[in-house]
Parts: C-alpha cells; structure tokens; sequence
C-alpha cells in the first residue's frame, strides 16, 4: 500500500509533458501509481496538478511521452512494433479503469440524481435497468443521499452535488478514481460532509486514488504518498510524515510556510 | 357589383399556407441539425461546405432565392413546379439560419457536461444524444420558436411565383371587390394569427418538457 510496492503499477507516466502554446504546464513528469495506493497532490495553483489528471482521463492530450495504464499505453497503439497516437476506440478501451470527480460538480442537469447514477452503467457498461438502479442506490446510500432520487442536481447544495458526483463516478467501479479539487468550490461548511465521504472510500482500501487538494491535513490522513508539485515537476515526495514535518526543498518548505501562515 | 363569399377562398389559401410551412419546416429543421453539426466537424472540408451554405442562403435575399428556383433553373434544364421551388427556397433559407442556433446552442452547454461524460467513458454519440443535446434543445426552442412563425409569415412570398396561397387569395379578392379592402386584409391578418400562436403555445410547451428538472 505505499510507494515502495512491489506490484506492478496500476498506472505509469513515463516522461510526460504537456504544453499549451508557449506555456509548459507539465515538464517530463515520471510517477508511478501501485495498485489501491492513495496519493495526494499537493503544490501551488499552475503547478500542473490537474492537468496531470486530466491527461489520465484523456481530457487532454499529453504534448509527449507515455501513459500506461494496467500495462497498456493509453495514449498510443502498438501497431507493429512502433508507437502510433490512440484513436477513440482504443482509449474507450482503457478509460473505463479511470474515474473523475471535478471541482465544478458537472452533474447533468437535466436528469434526475438517480439517472446520474444510472445514465453511463446501463449505456456505457450495458447493465439492466434494476441492476443499475440497485447499484446507483448503494452507491447513493453510502455517500448519504438514497433519499433524494428524485430531485434534480439545482435542489441539492454544493456538498449533496459533489456527493453525487462521487456515487456516479464511483458506480462506474474504476481501478483509479481522481478527485480534482473536489472542495475547492464548495462553501466553508459543506467541505467535511464531501471529506468524510472520501475518507470513508479510501479506507475501504482496493481502490487507487489520485487526491488533488489545498486540504492539508486531509491530504496528511488519507494519503499514502504526497507528491509535491511546482513548475510542472514533481519537485518532492515521500510519506505524509516526510513531506509534512521534514520537508526538505527549499520550495515546499516555503509552501507550507504559506499555508500554516494563511 | 358581385358579393363574393370572402371565407371559403380565404380557406384555401390557409390551406395552401399552411402546406407550405410545414413542408418548408421539416426541410429547414433537417438542414438546421446538418449543416450545425457540420460546422463543428472536426473535418475541414465539412465545415467549409457548411459554411459556404449557410453564408449563401443567409446573404442573399430570400425572394430572389425564390425567384431563381423558379424562374432561372429551368434554362438550365430544371423544372421545379411552384410548390417545391417554394418548400426548397423556404427550407434552404431558413435552415440556414437555423443551423447557426443548432451550432451555437451546442456550444453553450458547458464544457463539464462533455468532460464528466467523458470521464464516465461515453461514446461521442452518447455524449452527444444523451448530454449534449437534451440541454442543447432547451437553448434552441427559443430561437427555432421565433424562425418558425417568421418562415410561416415568409410563405407569403409563394403567391409571387403563381402559389394560391393565403396572401395570393385575399389580392385575388380585393381585384373583385376594392371597397371590401379593409375587411379583407382585416381577415387574412386574423388567419395568420390563428395559424401562428399554436407555433407559440407549442413550442412554450416543448421548452418546459425540455426544462425538467431547471429552475
């Protein structure tokens, strides 16, 4: 369970950057993710920590170098020997293994809570309908919310919506769920409701999390691993007792200054 | 002087109003969805030919458009009678128009919609049959609501290329009798009213069905 791991990755960047223009947002990045491992991601805003996630769930597409994903590359295809850029089928292959939560919630607003659950396992997964459903309720009940089936995403608050959004990723059973921010929007009051519900899948252990997050001392509990971001690199990592009590670069030490600071 | 009953020709003329429209607003609404979708192809070439449509049909004049397809294209060997020269100047008109709100419309629906769908591994077509477009709709009712009764009231132009439409008739009528002008054309704007406000009503209706769930 932490980084040392001897099984083999889950997921792999080998190299990876990625640049917008004449702006680099991620500078050869190497991270390797072991099976069930927490990791949180840590660093200041443009440090490059969600773009690291969004080239895993393919939202972006990495300017070079290599992702794999469970021993399979997910930006390219082998195709005799040589590396060729992946076409749509074949990362449809690949991403089922990842799930995403989003800062900004991005529940579909014209369906009802339970046909966000449902919406992608009976048309993506090609479940039946009660499966689905029986699914989408567990998944609802675990993060609170088994009452509210039938309300639309405009009455629930921030908290109730993120909450969804984890049961919908969630019900989608993926090998590595990343959670961008997830709190980051959220007012002062609801961030532990969403928290506590992380906390509580972490703990159940086989899935690996990739936790982007300015919440320190969440990041300190639930984290295996803390990767510390800053001009598009991994500038350090190490346990939570490494990076938090005995921080050994210059720039996070500055940054946590910051923090306890602020 | 001859009394001439006004309604029952008046009648006819809606009638033939009324084809027209109809007719005219399936081929705009299925030009609208095909030249949208072109324009965000993620072919050049698609979009290039999508975009010289739309931009043609949109800058010229309707009425020359109408006068080509029936006047002009038969010295070139092709014969359209008046009912499909109207239907075809009305459908490639309007249709142009309404291609810009199906394109734009998809555009305004936020980018999270696409991205989480993403994330949940929908197909392009899911994302777009089942996310993209049900919010996509609820943009475009407004504005497809609007083009609708403005391509009802167009089908006036028909008359000029020898159509028995509403407006050709009440001309017809005020030939016969000048001095019942103010009832006449008292009565033919009473019909398109009638015919237009169900296009109203419809259409707010389909905006709530879209709306579920929306404040």
């Amino acid at each position: 369970m932490n980084f040392a791991s001897k099984e083999a990755p889950v997921v792999r960047y080998r190299k990876v950057s990625k640049s917008f223009g004449d702006l680099t947002i991620l500078r050869e990045i190497d991270l390797d993710i072991a099976p069930g491992e927490k990791i949180a991601v840590i660093g200041p805003s443009g440090s490059g920590k969600t773009t690291m996630a969004r080239l895993l769930m393919t939202l972006e597409e990495p300017s070079s170098g290599t992702i794999e994903v469970d021993g399979e590359h997910l930006w390219h295809k082998n195709v005799n020997g040589k590396l060729v850029r992946a076409d749509e089928k074949h990362l449809h292959s690949i991403r089922g293994k990842i799930g995403m939560v989003f800062q900004h919630f991005n529940l579909f607003p014209h369906m009802s809570i339970l046909r966000n659950v449902t919406e992608a396992p009976i048309h993506v997964l090609g479940l039946d309908k009660e499966e689905a459903i029986d699914r989408a309720i567990t998944m609802l009940r675990k993060v609170g919310l088994a009452d509210k089936l039938d309300h639309y995403p405009t009455q629930l608050s921030g908290g109730q919506k993120q909450r969804v959004a984890i049961a919908r990723a969630l019900v989608m059973r993926p090998k590595v769920m990343l959670f961008d921010e997830v709190t980051s929007a959220l007012d002062p009051e609801l961030v532990g409701e969403v928290l506590a519900v992380i906390r509580e899948i972490a703990a159940e252990g086989e899935m690996a999390m990739l936790l982007i997050t300015h919440e320190m001392d969440f990041a300190r509990d639930v984290a295996d691993r803390i990767i510390f971001t800053d001009g598009g690199r991994i500038v350090e990592q190490g346990t939570p007792e490494q990076i938090f009590y005995k921080p050994e670069s210059p720039r996070l030490q500055t940054f946590l200054s910051r923090f306890r600071a602020g | 002087m001859v009394s001439v009953d006004l309604l029952p020709l008046l009648y006819q003329g809606a009638v033939t109003t009324l084809k027209v429209t109809v007719l005219s607003m399936g081929v705009a609404f299925l030009l609208s969805f095909l030249a949208g979708f072109a324009r965000l192809s993620r072919r050049k070439s698609i979009r290039l030919v999508s975009s010289v449509y739309v931009e043609v049909f949109r800058g010229t004049s309707l009425i020359v458009q109408l006068f080509w397809l029936f006047y002009a294209l038969p010295l070139l060997g092709i014969e359209l009678t008046a009912l499909a020269a109207g239907v075809a100047a009305l459908g490639l008109n309007y249709g142009a128009y309404g291609s810009e709100v199906v394109r734009s419309a998809i555009l305004a629906v936020p980018k999270g919609q696409t991205e989480a769908s993403i994330a949940l591994n929908m197909s392009p077509m899911l994302r777009m049959r089942r996310v993209i477009l049900p919010q996509a709709m609820v943009i475009m009712l407004p504005s497809f609501s609007n083009l609708a009764i403005e391509l009802l009231k167009g089908t006036s132009l028909v008359s000029l290329i020898t159509m028995a439409d509403l407006t050709y008739q009440g001309m017809i009528l005020r030939t016969f009798d000048a001095s019942r002008t103010f009832e006449i054309f008292g009565l033919i704007l009473l019909m398109y009213f009638v015919m237009a406000y169900p296009l109203t009503l419809m259409m707010r209706w389909l905006e709530r069905r879209f709306s579920a769930g929306r404040v």
